[in-house]
């Protein structure tokens, strides 16, 4: 149905060109579903604006043919272009609460496409736009219908997106990301949604991911891409079991799975035995009956009800839940940024939750908790180098200076893997990798006792994370830190944890020892959220 | 909606402080005033007895709290004193005075606000193209000549070279009587009677002025402009729109620019206000009977109540401004007031 002929896709940029797509051929066979699998820079998603002629500014196509049922889709015109967008070939896309436009009523949005495409008049567009949420399993379709996109959760977002994509009952379908910034339920019921969806109406289907995992469950066939090439193409459970490419291997390496060890993650050569790390018997962290409650329009909102939970020294404990579950809540009340309603947070036997926090800074059971923060990106100043941003910490508490502060920072550096040479750099030179070293390298500049980290690994590339999750179990071994890791990946925190606590709506709803909860899981909510997961199928050793 | 409602009657609300304050404000200010405004009044030839007089009369020997209880007392019967140059009640220089510039304004504002922003759209959808290069020099050109310049310049070219504009002296040639007066905008109240050749009149006499300060805040609004439809083009959802198969002009007009419009509505409210303050220039070279002339003339020989009285014009005009703006702002951006 489509099928595209050595594509190479270039961008201008003021540094010169940048082929981001040089050459590859694939086909989607009608009511195929292709997965297009790679990491960021890959151009996977650049294939797929380039076949649907919305690249941006800059991007050109350079050489190559894209057909799409008999109709070159280079060389149509731009009017038949927009016939086929939407009608023939549609598009979801990441972010999707950002992918609707805040402003105009998603009903509105819905009818827009189907007025364009002549799919509806003006008399009935509304009827027929319900019935398009409706088929995208929108309860309450007629309600949803006047909503602004801000009043919907991410999931629904992504659904009315979905709804505008098939509304004209396009033949071929392509996902880009579709499920990334999603929790992981609503990743399942997503996807599910869409498999059904095309199965029922036969139509083909693009999905591009940078999980392989994912790629590999909803999948018939899958192609690798790598520096704008297809390296490896296949069918998923071959893909798993046997990769021929040496990226392929290591893209099936780092994915995190069951049965597999932090150090498996990382490729064979570099695979050095797993430090053991010590846990103590005497807690380092106890919180007790931990409230928070948030003024709202509705009345008061508790994110977290009453929770308690010790943290002994030495131990890894993960805290898993969804949006909304209040474990970041709970964390940024630990690392003493956010102050709780009621409770008491001790540390080593003395009371912090008392130290407002806009005060604790000059506590000196600051320099003892640190944390590294979700966005790597964000959380540095990008007006300051990565070493400045090393060193603040050790300038603004430790009153560190001059030479010694330099020796201190470059000595980070190397603990945290960072060449030396980069240190000089600002975090746009920087690639997301490297920027979580500088966030990892700022947060035990101090050398902590307990390091929170929230969702460390979550924008990165799974090579990335793998590498991460490495240093993090050395440093771990090496420092004697305690870590809380807050993640919503349980496959992670499989990897990195001894002990494990499920959060729902501001409640811990399961807890216990990594392994005992994750494999038998005893509270329902736990299970489901296992379930959710992608499980890639089992690589044979290597 | 309701929601909507309440936020707007809210901030409707917000404004009935602001407005006491200005009113305290005003008060003191003129108060603090140089100059003596007894002895003014009095004339060079007064001696020191009838001065005393003077201030008795004007009640200027009052405590200045006792003065400020007089002072709103009167401003609850609507009362703002006597000018003591012009010897009209302020209110009534003020009902005379106050449309004539913001008949200039707006006119200029409708003018400046028609060109800058089609041409701010045509070079954001076309960025490095001759549009936008002519968007720059334009923008550049404009913010950079001082508006009594460029007044001038008009003049100079359009009345005295080449004979098109009326002379520059006034709202209206001294041939016409002006219309009666409804709400003292002359092009309304022009129109209002179906006294068509007055308006002709009347619209002539507006066009240099209007086009000098049209000129001037030309750049602020195609800037605001070029920036937001840019920024607006680059989001998600207008790819998502393209990706749907939308048609240009639906995503460009549908989409894009009504969320490049909040900032520009912001940029229009400001340029609005220092438009309202900066046209003090273009008034007294077009010698255009507005508020600014009135508040420079008054302020110089210390006439206390005509000075109060445009503070307190201009201060109510301003809250009512951004009071518009806000609702504005709700009226186009649903996510506004509901948190």
């Amino acid at each position: 149905m489509l099928s595209i002929k050595d594509l190479s896709v270039a961008f201008k940029t003021r540094k010169g060109e940048v082929n981001a797509v040089r050459g590859i051929s694939l086909d989607v066979g009608k009511g195929e579903t292709l997965g297009i699998v790679g990491e960021s820079g890959s151009g996977k998603s650049v294939t797929s604006y380039a076949l649907m002629r919305i690249l941006d500014a800059g991007g050109e196509i350079r050489t190559g043919d894209v057909s799409y049922g008999g109709i070159d889709l280079r060389a149509a015109s731009e009017r038949d272009m927009r016939d086929i967008r939407g009608r023939e070939i549609s598009m979801i896309f990441q972010n999707p609460r950002a992918a609707l436009n805040p402003i105009r009523r998603v009903g509105h949005q819905v009818e827009d496409v189907l007025i364009r495409h002549a799919q509806a008049t003006r008399q009935d567009a509304k009827t027929k736009a319900i019935a398009a949420l409706e088929a995208v399993k929108i309860n309450d379709a007629a309600a949803r219908y006047e909503a602004y996109p801000f009043e919907l959760s991410g999931g629904m977002c992504q659904r009315i997106v979905i709804a505008i994509a098939l509304a004209c009952k396009p033949q071929l379908l392509i996902a880009d990301e579709p499920t990334t910034g999603l929790d992981i339920t609503t990743q399942k019921a997503v996807m599910d949604l869409v498999g059904a969806l095309a199965k029922e109406r036969g139509m083909g289907m693009i999905l591009i991911t940078h999980d392989l995992g994912l790629a590999s469950q909803y999948c018939d066939r899958i192609v690798v891409m790598k520096d704008g090439l297809i390296v490896e193409e296949g069918a998923p459970g071959m893909l798993f079991t046997d990769p021929q490419h040496p990226y392929t291997r290591k893209l099936v390496d780092a994915t995190p799975r069951l049965g597999a060890s932090i150090r498996n993650l990382l490729p064979p050569d570099a695979r050095s035995p797993e430090p053991e790390h010590k846990v103590h018997t005497r807690p380092l962290l106890e919180v007790r009956d931990l409230v928070k409650t948030y003024p709202g329009k509705a009345g008061p909102v508790q994110a977290v009800k009453g929770i308690s939970f010790d943290i002994k020294a030495g131990q890894s404990l993960g805290l898993v839940g969804e949006s909304g579950s209040g474990k970041s809540t709970t964390s940024e009340m630990v690392v003493r940024l956010q102050d709780p309603t009621s409770g008491n947070i001790l540390f080593e036997g003395h009371d912090i939750a008392s130290t407002p926090s806009g005060k604790f800074m000059r506590h000196p059971v600051r320099r003892n908790i640190q944390m590294v923060f979700q966005d790597a990106t964000d959380s540095l100043n990008p007006r300051g180098t990565a070493a400045s941003a090393i060193a603040e910490p050790l300038a603004r508490i430790d009153r560190m200076r001059g030479a010694k502060l330099e020796s201190r920072v470059s000595e980070l550096a190397d603990l945290v893997g960072l060449p030396q040479p980069l240190l000089s750099r600002y975090p746009h030179q920087l690639s997301g990798g490297q920027k979580a070293r500088v966030g990892i390298a700022r947060a035990i500049a101090l050398e902590p006792k307990l390091l929170i980290l929230d969702e460390p690994t979550a924008a990165l590339d799974v090579s990335i994370q793998a590498l991460v999750l490495n240093l993090l179990v050395d440093l771990r071994a090496q420092m004697g830190m305690s870590y809380l890791f807050v993640s919503h990946d349980l496959n992670v925190v499989r990897l990195l944890c001894d002990e494990v606590l499920v959060m729902k709506q501001g409640e811990i709803v399961d807890r216990g020892p990594t392994a005992s909860v994750m494999d038998k899981p005893s509270h329902p909510y736990t299970r489901a959220l296992i379930e959710a997961a992608p499980q890639p199928p089992e690589p044979v050793a290597a | 909606m309701n929601a909507r409602t309440k936020m707007i009657l809210g901030r409707m609300a917000q404004a009935i402080p602001v407005v006491m304050g200005v009113v305290v404000i005003s008060f003191l200010l003129t108060r603090a005033l140089p100059g003596d405004p007894a002895a003014y009044f009095a004339g060079p030839a007064a001696d020191e007895a009838s001065i005393a007089e003077i201030r008795e009369a004007l009640g200027l020997d009052k405590p200045l709290f006792q003065q400020f209880f007089l002072y709103v007392g009167d401003l609850a019967r609507g009362d703002l004193g006597t000018s003591l140059t012009t010897g009209q009640t302020v209110m009534s220089d003020l009902a005379a005075r106050l449309p004539a510039s913001l008949e200039l304004t707006l006119v200029a504002l409708l003018l400046s606000c028609a060109i800058a922003i089609p041409l701010g759209v045509l070079a954001a959808t076309r960025p490095g193209t001759w549009v936008d290069h002519l968007c720059r020099v334009l923008v550049t050109a404009g913010v950079s000549m001082p508006t009594f310049f460029t007044g001038i310049v008009l003049i100079y070219v359009f009345y005295y070279l080449a004979g098109l504009a009326p002379s520059p002296l006034g709202r209206l040639d001294f041939i016409y009587l002006s219309p009666p007066h409804v709400t003292g905008f002359y092009l309304i109240d022009a129109a209002l009677a179906g006294d068509w050749e007055t308006w002709f009149g009347a619209l002539k006499q507006l066009i240099l002025p209007a086009t000098t300060l049209a000129l001037f805040t030309l750049a602020p609004i195609a800037r605001m402009t070029r920036a937001a439809m840019l920024s607006a083009l680059s989001s998600d959802f207008i790819r998502t729109a393209r990706a749907a198969g939308l048609g240009s002009r639906k995503v460009l007009y549908g989409y894009a620019f009504r969320n490049a419009l909040l900032p520009v509505v912001t940029t229009l409210g400001m340029v609005f206000s220092f438009t309202l303050g900066a046209n003090v220039l273009v008034e007294k070279v077009f010698a255009w009977p507005g508020i600014g002339s009135y508040a420079v003339e008054a302020l110089v020989v210390s006439d206390y109540a005509a000075v109060q009285g445009f503070v307190l014009a201009m201060a109510l005009l301003f809250v009512a401004l951004n009071l518009v703006i806000d609702i504005a702002y709700a009226l186009i951006d649903p996510r506004i007031g509901l948190n």
